[in-house]
């Protein structure tokens, strides 16, 4: 196998038209699925283009409205630094936290384990929950899309020749969230079910509104929209819970692997977003405390 | 395919090599710089037996392109003792027995030390997440964890000591 060329542009510019112009080139950002894929030949990338060198591209920066910008070559570890993020969505933080080691999230990015589409990616369902958005850069321009809309199937993104995630964008947090999986030991696992949940409530702890994805249990990251409105309306008493225990088992299309099976895999995602939900909760109850204070 | 040169600092030394786009930060140590005391156990950052840190932060070395480092800090097992001075988490491996084998060592005491460095009084909690990424088949941890606690401890009286 011949060696792919490197890249290390210094614009997105010039990274789009690297992209745009070799079909097998990929881009890297952390390496950490893209360099195990070419190490056992299931990615045999013509050329790579590391995106750690454009300005602009590591980092995080706070939008006019409370929300956050955080660049696509950004490491996981570095988002649990900036204690504004980590203050603001928990959930999407610590659903970061949970992929690999700490050498493997001091190199992997959000982005790049939106980009490599696993089902089981920990920090998609927080993304999709938390209602995320993507500024995806190509050949015709930049355009912004919610992050669930990238996966297309496992390991295949909706993204077109040429195209590179460049950012990932929060809204300005108004309630809480929280990020949960289940694995069989306690660190460097895959999700076997990951649940990601969003809460807004109004003064009088009302559910306005709430954003419920999974993970690991279909093709892509799912969000779950008819869980979200089980819970809309409610104070989240026991009976709407299980309402929307009940959507997401309804969502759950899973297959059967050596960490669980279907009938594991789905039972547990009902547990999981119940779970998920009363944490998500706790913090919406606790950011309102602090913005009323 | 053309050879790449990067310019690099290992261990605060200027170091040059030659490779192909594709080889790893890991090979390039071992096969161009004979730093051969970062092992590869995986290849797929697993077993973390390849911990080195790049820009001051701890990294598996398989799954860096060599040519990432051009430009950057990296430092590998072989500058944590100073001449013939163990360091300290080097000292309480051997008087713990935190090692059979060995082929592990490297990754853990770099690992450790990166720990060490930013927080001089970690759980034992905190000790055993961090090292998560490093795999020990012959000890059971036990004693490696507790090696790393008595480094601690030992690296805040010299600190103490010093002040």
């Amino acid at each position: 196998m011949s060696s792919p060329a490197y890249h290390a542009p210094e614009t997105i510019e010039q990274a789009v038209a690297l992209l745009a112009g070799d079909a097998g080139a990929r881009p890297l950002a952390g390496g950490t699925d893209l360099i195990v894929q070419m190490r056992s030949g299931r990615n045999a990338p013509s050329a790579i283009v590391d995106l750690k060198r454009i300005a602009g591209l590591s980092g995080i920066r706070a939008l006019p409205g409370g929300g956050f910008a955080i660049g696509a070559a950004t490491a996981c570890t570095s988002l649990k630094d900036d204690a504004a993020l980590a203050a603001a969505w928990p959930g999407v933080v610590e659903a970061a936290n949970l992929i690999g080691s700490v050498q493997v999230r001091n190199r992997a990015t959000m982005a790049g384990n939106l980009c490599n589409a696993s089902p089981a990616a920990d920090s998609v369902p927080a993304l999709v929950a938390a209602g995320a958005t993507c500024l995806v850069a190509g050949p015709n321009g930049e355009r912004e899309v919610p992050v669930e809309a990238i996966p297309a199937s496992p390991g295949r993104t909706s993204l077109a020749p040429g195209e590179v995630v460049i950012e990932i964008r929060l809204p300005a947090q108004l309630g809480g969230d929280a990020y949960l999986r289940s694995i069989p030991r306690t660190e460097m696992d895959i999700a076997v079910v990951g649940a990601g949940v969003s809460l807004v409530l109004d003064a009088g702890g009302v559910c306005t509104s709430a954003r419920v994805a999974i993970g690991a249990v279909a093709p892509t990251v799912v969000l779950v929209e008819a869980a979200g409105t089980a819970l809309v309306g409610t104070r989240f008493d026991d009976a709407a819970l299980e309402a929307a225990a009940d959507a997401v088992r309804a969502a759950c299309k899973p297959i059967d692997d050596k960490r669980g099976t279907a009938e594991y895999r789905t039972a547990m995602a009902g547990v999981l977003v119940k779970r998920t939900v009363r944490i998500a909760l706790e913090r919406a109850h606790n950011n309102q405390g602090r913005s009323q204070a | 395919m053309n050879k790449l040169l990067v310019s690099t600092t290992v261990n605060g030394d200027p170091q040059q090599f030659l490779c192909d786009p594709d080889t790893s930060l890991l090979d390039a140590l071992r096969e161009e710089m004979d730093l051969t005391g970062s092992k590869e156990g995986c290849g797929s950052g697993d077993c973390g037996a390849c911990t080195v840190v790049l820009d001051g932060k701890m990294v598996c070395a398989c799954l860096v392109l060599a040519p990432e480092a051009e430009g950057r800090q990296v430092s590998t097992i072989e500058g944590v003792a100073e001449g013939g001075q163990l360091h300290p988490i080097q000292r309480q491996f051997l008087e713990h027995g935190a090692l059979q084998c060995g082929f592990c060592t490297p990754g853990f005491i770099v690992a450790s030390k990166a720990l060490l460095d930013h927080n001089p009084e970690p759980s034992e909690t905190e000790v055993r997440y961090w090292l998560a990424g490093n795999l020990c088949r012959c000890t059971g941890y036990d004693k490696i964890v507790r090696a790393v606690m008595d480094a601690a401890a030992e690296l805040r009286q010299d600190r103490r000591t010093a002040a």
